[in-house]
């Protein structure tokens, strides 16, 4: 059973075969409403925890993505470019915005796990 | 309502045009020739008269409809301006011509309403010099910020890089001081949206570029601490600019000159009744104290000692051009006009009666939608729908109400500060008894909020299309017929 | 008092009804208690009677009865009445931005068809809703590429507009933009050399078309030069000349900017005029500026609303695309009539007009002694001349004899004092032009 981690920005992290999933929270989708467009980061870029990944827009609202661990991107998921409703469908299962092959895995530490993050949402 | 596109057929033209007499010009090589002609509209000049009759029907103007826009200030709009602007010696002036030789005594008269509208604004704005150069109140707001960036670079003060500003403010204003390089830090505001002052103090520093300030602030108040904010930004070495959107409030009454602020833009859209236009075009004069006079954007109108006016453009210190020209000078006319009519005997009159209008709302409203500040607003009132929320109306659907009874909504969601804010303004123009109807129907959609708060949801039912679905629209943009 | 309803018995029972005795009561209320300001220098009020005949007479010490052959980017072209009938209709000017939408779809669709029009001209997929001017948009399609790009150097033709350079260089100061500016070369802009300049490190390629000197160029290998170094290609051009001008979208240019002045707007002394923008469909989210899109109700009626609004200032702050607000709505909805007005067909005529006109007008020109065409490759409505002396000087006793033959460049280009830019418009006629000629001959 991999781990799964959440940022205060309200980004979620689960580490499979060494490399990071990254999306964004049910908390943070619902908050945002509709989504209407998703801008996802290149891949092959590098980032460091805290940089802007990525936005996501809804109607009325933006927000930026941040990265909660620093990397490389190997990958992003370019089916959230035609069909960005799939971020309130599936937030943190299919909507999965990049995956980082992270660069220092004690990163995850200084996030929170999904009791500490609800506890975080309840506060 | 069909699109022009779609209404009448090939080989319809809708105007006349000179026959030529000259000979036809040996043609432009084919591969500099578009392949097909642009796809225009081909229709007779009456069946676009009625398509655009048709579509200014599906419109809320000021002209027709009580439109009391919060922070937009929609008084009204005297047509004799519109016929002032289109006087041939105006609209038809060429604005390069006084860079021709001697040039400037070939367009006397425009560079008089130039210098004479800037004149009455300074002395109103309480400031050395304005330039009319912006075109918009967010252009003014850049002027202003890239004004304050010139000072710092002329002093030497590299460090100054952060513009503060609170947390109430307009989003044009980080985003103003964002393009003139600024970096922004936000200043917490306090319940009466006032600037937090022991959170101003920690804030300040040798980085403190300077400070954007709305006043009266974006609640419609008055911040009693402007003179002690404008003095402690001072001492810390900032400037402080003031966004004029909601000078109607105090016209003739406080000069933001006198309060300490350096700079400040006005919207003569707003205060100075040119027309809104749809959303444009705008103008956002930007007055200055002698600090910044040498920073001025170019050209400058100078009035010469034998009274002619001169176009300056050799001013060392100056930013540059940020307009092509003089500022949106039909604009400008229109403003001329207006202030000219007013009269120093009429400032005075007009934010009285604006304020004396949105206090009128305020107290009539206030035992129906929440109001909770301890004082009395300026020009423009902010309730929240707070209480109507609860019962599933928010403010969004008031608005909705409103629009089947005739009446242009108040500003909705703004200032973020307040839960389901109705920011309204009713401007100096209102009569007494518009305001009684409009107060009339408030009060009727509170109660229907009270009684049947599921009824909202269909609002408006009156109007050509019902409530358009916003997602679609960013999801899947259609933005060219 | 002008414009004010409430009479002084209204103000008194609304002070009341306020809890006031005096106007005084209610500022202090408002918390406002500072001397009211001294305002004796401002003049006294004027009727509507007296401001309009000031204003006439101001309005008859400008200099409009010269035939004028000035442009530089802005043109005296026919405007049909029913342009300035529609925009003078209240439902259009006194409303304001289309914040709700249900009760503004005359505005929103004639900006939804703004649009479509902008884009058929210009031959790119989407265009915004309009922007302030031809130099600002400029400015704007800069920044646009800097943001997609990620570079911050910018490579700029000297035969793109000097007004638009300047504008360019003044909001730059603050940015930390690299611009470079590469001379042009006669009466072309210096393709090879721009090209050059051009190195990984540069975000964009601003060109003008035609170029300021009026001259008709082929971008289509520049652009794709450009590209081949992942560069964008940015267009700023004269709307009008499109009628016939292979499109910016033909060339594959990446934004397209201009100056709308010329489609129905007057010159009215430099404004307000009219910025378009029309970008690639995969640029579309980074455009700044207002969009309208098309949707539907809720009965699936057709509609129109203002989208893509988090690009934007009021959403992204300081992050917004741009910090504008508003666009030119009543110059757009200008265009946009007088679009239709003339039509298709009568765009096209229009643009013929100005060709041939301009062609005469040079043939008559250059007849005359010591007067020398500069350049030889086509051109649109505007061409440059050389004269045998200053050409400011000479311009300056052409108005004397009741013309404005054109604009000495030397007030931009230091090197061009004797080039004189001459542009003619479908306004002018066959006896201007030979009346200008002989006056010209004469003043030689």
């Amino acid at each position: 059973m991999e781990m799964k981690y959440y940022s205060k920005e309200h980004e979620w992290v689960e580490v499979k075969d060494g490399e990071a999933y990254v999306g964004i929270s049910v908390h943070a989708a619902e908050e945002l409403g509709d989504i209407t467009f998703v801008e996802l980061p290149h891949e092959g870029d590098s980032c460091h925890a805290g940089d802007s990944l990525g936005v996501v827009e809804s109607v009325k609202a933006a927000s930026d993505v941040y990265a909660p661990v620093s990397g490389k991107i190997v990958a992003v998921n370019s089916q959230l470019e035609d069909k960005p409703e799939m971020v309130n469908a599936s937030p943190e299962e299919q909507a999965w915005f990049c995956r980082i092959a992270m660069s220092d895995a004690s990163e995850l530490d200084a996030l929170m796990d999904e009791a500490a993050y609800t506890a975080y949402l309840n506060n | 309502m069909k699109s022009i596109f779609e209404q009448g057929r090939a080989g319809r033209r809708g105007s006349t045009l000179p026959q030529p007499d000259v000979p036809p010009a040996a043609a432009i090589p084919a591969a500099l020739r578009r392949r097909t002609p642009p796809a225009l509209p081909e229709v007779s000049e009456l069946e676009a008269m009625r398509h655009f009759t048709r579509l200014g029907q599906r419109n809320m103007g000021v002209a027709a409809n009580f439109y009391p826009l919060g922070s937009c200030t929609m008084k009204y709009n005297p047509p004799f301006h519109e016929r002032l602007a289109a006087l041939p010696g105006f609209a038809g002036l060429h604005p390069l011509l006084p860079q021709l030789r001697h040039g400037a005594a070939l367009t006397q008269g425009a560079l008089a309403v130039i210098y004479e509208a800037e004149t009455i604004i300074s002395e109103l704005l309480g400031f050395e010099r304005t330039t009319m150069q912006p075109l918009a109140g967010a252009h003014g707001e850049l002027c202003g910020c890239m004004l304050i960036a010139a000072y710092h670079r002329d002093h030497g003060n590299t460090e100054r890089k952060v513009m503060l500003i609170p947390d109430a403010a307009h989003g044009t204003n980080p985003a103003s001081a964002a393009v003139a390089g600024f970096v922004i830090r936000e200043v917490a505001s306090d319940a009466d949206g006032n600037v937090d002052l022991a959170d101003l103090e920690a804030k300040l520093g040798p980085d403190t570029a300077g400070l954007m300030l709305t006043c009266p602030n974006t609640l419609g108040l008055f911040d009693p601490n402007v003179r002690e904010i404008c003095a402690l930004v001072h001492a810390a070495g900032g400037l402080c600019y003031c966004d004029g959107a909601n000078f109607n409030a105090i016209i003739g009454r406080v000069r933001p000159g006198d309060l300490g602020f350096d700079v400040m833009h006005v919207n003569l859209h707003k205060t100075f009744a040119t027309p809104h236009g749809g959303g444009g075009p705008g103008s956002g004069p930007v007055g200055v104290n002698a600090k910044l006079v040498p920073y001025l954007p170019v050209s400058i109108v100078q009035k010469r000692a034998d009274g002619t006016y001169a176009l300056e453009y050799e001013c060392e210190r100056s930013i540059g051009y940020i307009a092509p020209f003089y500022g949106n000078f039909g604009v400008i006319l229109r403003a001329y006009a207006y202030l000219l009519t007013l009269g120093r005997e009429g400032f005075i009159r007009v934010s009285e009666n604006a304020v004396l209008n949105a206090n009128y709302i305020r107290v009539r409203l206030a035992p129906y939608y929440e109001w909770k500040f301890n004082r009395f607003c300026m020009h423009e009132c902010v309730f929240s729908a707070a209480k109507q929320a609860r019962n599933g109306v928010r403010a969004l659907d008031i608005a909705k109400a409103l629009i089947d009874r005739g009446i242009h909504p108040p500003t909705i969601y703004f200032p973020l500060i307040v839960p389901e804010a109705l920011m309204i303004e009713p401007t100096e123009t209102e009569s007494r008894e518009t305001l009684d109807e409009f107060i009339q129907a408030m009060i009727e959609i509170a109660a229907l909020a009270d009684k049947d708060p599921a009824a909202f949801h269909d609002f408006p039912l009156t109007t050509p299309v019902s409530r358009l679905d916003e997602t679609r629209a960013a999801r899947h943009p259609d933005l060219t017929a | 008092m002008p414009y004010i309803a409430n009479t002084d018995a209204d103000r008194r029972e609304m002070l009341r009804a306020v809890g006031c005795d005096s106007f005084e009561q209610l500022w202090t209320g408002a918390g406002v208690d500072l001397p009211y300001p001294m305002l004796e220098n401002l003049p006294r009020g004027l009727s509507e009677f007296e401001v309009t005949r000031r204003l006439e007479q101001l309005a008859s010490r400008n200099h409009t009865h010269l035939v004028n052959f000035v442009g530089l980017g802005y043109y005296d072209h026919l405007i049909p009445a029913a342009v300035g009938e529609i925009t003078r209709r209240s439902e259009f000017y006194t409303a304001y931005t289309p914040y709700q939408p249900e009760a503004s779809q005359g505005t929103l669709q004639a900006i939804y068809e703004y649009q479509s029009a902008m884009s058929r001209l210009t031959g790119m997929p989407v265009a915004n809703a309009s922007l302030y001017d031809g130099g600002t948009a400029l400015f704007e399609a800069m920044m646009m590429a800097v943001r997609i790009t990620r570079k911050r150097r910018a490579v700029i033709s000297g035969a793109v507009s000097p007004i638009f350079r300047k504008m360019i260089q003044c909001y730059s100061r603050n940015l930390d933009i690299e611009l470079v500016e590469v001379p042009a070369d006669g009466v072309t802009s210096a393709t090879e050399r721009l090209l050059a300049a051009v190195d990984e490190r540069t975000a964009c390629v601003l060109v003008q078309y035609p170029n300021v000197f009026g001259t008709i160029e082929d971008w289509t290998s520049l652009v794709a030069e450009v590209h081949a170094r992942k560069a964008l290609a940015i267009c700023s051009v004269y709307p009008l000349a499109l009628a016939v001008l292979k499109t910016p979208g033909e060339m594959d240019f990446d934004i397209v900017t201009g100056e709308g002045q010329s489609l129905g707007i007057p010159l009215s002394f430099g404004g307000p005029y009219l910025g378009i923008m029309a970008v690639k469909q995969e640029h579309m989210r980074r455009m700044p500026g207002r969009i309208c899109g098309r949707t539907v109700d809720r009965e699936g009626r057709e509609g129109f609303v203002l989208t893509l609004q988090a690009r934007e200032q009021h959403i992204r702050r300081e992050h917004a695309m741009s910090n504008i607000c508003s666009n030119e709505s009543l110059c757009a909805l200008s265009a946009l009539v007088y679009l239709t007005c003339v039509g298709r067909q009568g765009l096209i005529d229009v643009a013929e007009l100005c060709l041939a006109k301009a062609a005469f007008a040079r043939q008559e020109l250059v007849r005359i002694d010591g007067v020398e065409p500069v350049g030889v490759g086509p051109f649109f409505n505007e061409f440059v001349i050389r004269l045998p002396g200053d050409a400011s000087e000479i311009a300056g006793h052409m108005i004397d004899k009741g013309f404005a033959v054109g604009f000495p460049l030397g007030r931009y280009y230091p090197d061009r004092k004797d080039q004189l830019l001459v542009a003619v418009t479908e306004k002018r006629t066959r006896e201007e032009i030979k009346a200008m000629a002989n006056a010209l001959e004469a003043v030689l």
